[in-house]
């Protein structure tokens, strides 16, 4: 089946984060957003553990490790940078002060609930984060496979794995369509042109709505 | 007024079997590794202080710093919000085994139950977490239309918080993205310790430029060129035996 790389999801959900907006990106795939801003418009990207308008990773060897972001990965800075200690981080974050939050999901319900950070009572659970972005931001917006791995469905009527936030998400992007929640539902906008919304259903887990016309996803080859 | 303490090992003489210990940093920025090194080397030498309950953002990494000192069974509480790590087998292993008990909190919670404590509020209401498995048994409240949930400060007997400069007041700064959790738990101790790279004079920093008065900090110890976590791990290191 013809679906897009994790990059190029990544490309479509950068297209939509206005000049000028602040922007939280979450651990692992959401990171990439930030390679792919569109000319002519300026981000800034917070990281929980204290920095905005950070930059790319240092060359190897150019590593500062009181310089990271929250995936404890070395980045730089940009001009502009400011410094803050987690209290006032995540006064951003709970204030409403962020405008956008990128974050990967387990699960995402119709109702706009997410499952992103356990997968159950095995193992050490892990939450950092994520519990006060979804809260805070103005817009939450996931970025994921249509799909899991074994084929199962991500995109469901109600999550079944523990809840990172209740009725939090507003846009999903992932490798096959871009959805919004409304309403409780998710509602088709885009999807790639090589699948009918028939099979698009098929591979999701509530009903998806159509209002008005659906565009083509359309995204370079990243 | 000189908050000096002239070792390492004077630093930490303080902590006692039972304590709640708070540890800045996140991940290795930031974190004390000195002063941790210290506390374990007090315990090889003495068997105490065990039985801490410990507060930090995550739960060590490899084999120095905070996971050394769960590593050496000193730590009986961990309070985190991420316990997950490049090399996380220490707390994984304990934890898996039922030997440590974990207090899983939300970084933002993490961040604002440190500062109440701090600040003398004994509890505030957060957005985050409403629903969630970490909810369990919180009182709820509305506020605006949107539900809230009921979250409690958190004090510690002492903090060990690395900073960059601190003059004999006890006035720090900090460097970069390593002030983290640190000037939160500088207000938030009876008693914190404070290791920096260098002790200067009191007028040395632009008042300005403090982050956190003197009045949150007890004592303080030089630590002109401290350990980097990453680096440490980068190069194998175990602690307390050095392998690098």
């Amino acid at each position: 089946m013809n679906k897009l790389n994790p990059t190029q999801i990544a490309w479509r959900a950068a297209q939509d984060i206005a000049d000028g907006a602040y922007v939280n990106l979450g651990i692992g795939l959401p990171e990439l957003v930030a390679r792919f801003q569109p000319p002519g418009r300026q981000a800034i990207f917070h990281t929980e553990n204290g920095i905005l308008a950070f930059g790319e990773a240092p060359s190897a060897g150019q590593e500062d490790w009181d310089l990271i972001n929250a995936g404890k990965k070395a980045v730089t800075l940009n001009p502009g940078t400011a410094f803050f200690h987690h209290a006032d981080s995540f006064a951003m974050v709970r204030g409403g002060h962020l405008d956008v939050a990128i974050l990967g999901a387990y699960e995402v319900a119709e109702n706009g609930d997410l499952a992103n950070w356990s997968t159950g009572p095995k193992g050490v659970p892990a939450v950092g984060g994520a519990m006060d972005l979804v809260h805070g931001a103005k817009r939450v917006a996931v970025i994921t496979g249509h799909i899991t791995k074994d084929g199962k469905a991500k995109l469901v009527k109600r999550c079944t794995l523990p809840l990172t936030g209740v009725q939090c998400v507003t846009r999903i992007y992932t490798s096959l369509a871009l959805m919004d929640i409304e309403d409780e539902h998710f509602v088709l906008r885009e999807k790639l042109s090589s699948i009918s919304i028939d099979e698009l259903q098929a591979l999701t887990g509530a009903e998806l709505h159509v209002v008005g016309a659906v565009a083509d996803l359309i995204v370079p080859d990243v | 007024m000189d908050k000096t303490i002239a070792s390492l090992r004077e630093a930490v003489s303080g902590i006692e079997d039972g304590m709640t210990v708070m540890i800045g940093g996140f991940g290795g920025s930031g974190a004390p590794i000195e002063l941790i090194h210290a506390l374990i080397d007090r315990f090889v030498q003495t068997g105490h202080p065990t039985n801490l309950t410990v507060v930090n953002n995550n739960a060590g990494n490899g084999h120095v710093g905070l996971a050394a000192l769960i590593e050496q069974g000193m730590v009986s509480k961990l309070i985190c919000s991420f316990p997950r790590s490049a090399d996380p087998r220490v707390f994984t292993d304990l934890y898996l085994a039922g030997k440590i008990e974990l207090e899983l909190v939300p970084q933002g919670t993490l961040a604002e139950r440190i500062r109440a404590g701090g600040a003398g509020i004994p509890a505030f209401y957060t957005p985050t977490g409403y629903g969630t498995d970490l909810a369990k048994g919180k009182p709820v409240e509305e506020f605006e239309g949107r539900p809230y949930i009921r979250e409690r400060w958190l004090k510690a007997d002492f903090a060990l918080v690395k900073a960059h400069l601190g003059d004999t007041f006890g006035n720090l700064t900090f460097n970069k993205a390593a002030r983290n959790f640190n000037p939160l738990m500088c207000m938030a101790a009876q008693t914190t310790i404070a290791q920096v790279s260098g002790i200067v004079r009191p007028g040395d920093i632009d008042p300005e430029t403090v982050v956190t008065p003197g009045i949150f900090v007890q004592g303080l110890v030089e630590v002109a060129e401290p350990a980097q976590e990453e680096a440490l791990n980068r190069a194998n290191a175990v602690y307390p035996e050095f392998v690098q």
